[in-house]
């Protein structure tokens, strides 16, 4: 039941910042909502509720550090399109692992402790 | 530069990339509330930043630029990648807000209540978001 409510909270959530990114012109502003706190506002209520605010903060916490791995990977994405030109999507999985190693990297430096 | 909204491009988002979006979307958010589950919020929090639906939104962005170039019998794919460079460019400024959104719920939240510190957390994104954007854009 709880995992139904996150995919339908997180699905309209997701679909309704995706259309305003592509409802806003220029496209340089419109790419700001695919770095939209979309998941995090699906989760939000669903967690207060089941784990209070201590548990929130702490994920907030953490989400730095996923913000800054996101900084990261998109400046790689946005990098490697301009100079290479490959298929976009191509681009974007094969970078994925920037944001894992910069996520790892800053759980073990900072979070971890 | 001016903003504009432009209600036209969504003709161009096919029936099935909306189901895609929607559905893609409540996955990642399914996993990010699982692996939350089973690791704590502390590795769960870090999913809350996961560019889940990034990669689907450059892909749609260069799709539909190279259909409106292949529209006027230009091969386009160049130009798309570079409209797809410019998408990813913006969500780079977009992350900076999205560290303000969580930079308020990590310091605030502990001692606040939740309503406000979720609007406070959410005005940090825009205003964040749109002076990184107006900064980059005078650059």
């Amino acid at each position: 039941m709880d995992a139904m409510l996150r995919f339908l909270i997180g699905g309209i959530v997701v679909s309704v910042f995706a259309i305003l990114g592509d409802v806003i012109k220029p496209e340089s502003l419109g790419g700001v909502f695919a770095a939209a706190p979309t998941i995090a506002l699906a989760t939000l209520v669903l967690t207060m509720h089941k784990h209070g605010g201590v548990y929130v903060a702490t994920e907030g916490r953490s989400m730095v550090a996923g913000a800054i791995a996101f900084l990261a990977y998109s400046c790689v994405v946005s990098f490697v399109l301009m100079r290479r030109r490959p298929k976009a999507l191509t681009a974007a999985i094969a970078c994925l692992p920037i944001w894992f190693a910069t996520a790892a990297g800053l759980w073990a430096l900072w979070l971890r402790r | 530069m001016r903003l504009k909204l432009r209600f036209d491009s969504l003709k161009q988002t096919k029936p099935m990339e909306y189901v895609s979006r929607f559905v893609f979307g409540g996955l990642v958010t399914v996993l990010a509330g699982f692996v939350a589950d089973h690791y704590g919020p502390v590795i769960g929090g870090l999913f809350l930043a996961f560019p889940g639906i990034f990669p689907a939104g450059v892909s749609l962005v260069e799709k539909h630029k190279t259909l409106r170039e292949k529209a006027e019998g230009k091969l386009g794919t160049w130009s798309a990648r570079g409209q797809a460079s410019v998408e990813a460019t913006g969500a780079s400024t977009g992350t900076f807000g999205l560290i303000g959104f969580a930079v308020v719920l990590w310091r605030v939240l502990p001692t606040h209540n939740f309503l406000p510190t979720v609007l406070m957390a959410g005005g940090t994104w825009i205003a964040v978001s749109w002076l990184f954007w107006w900064m980059r854009e005078r650059m």
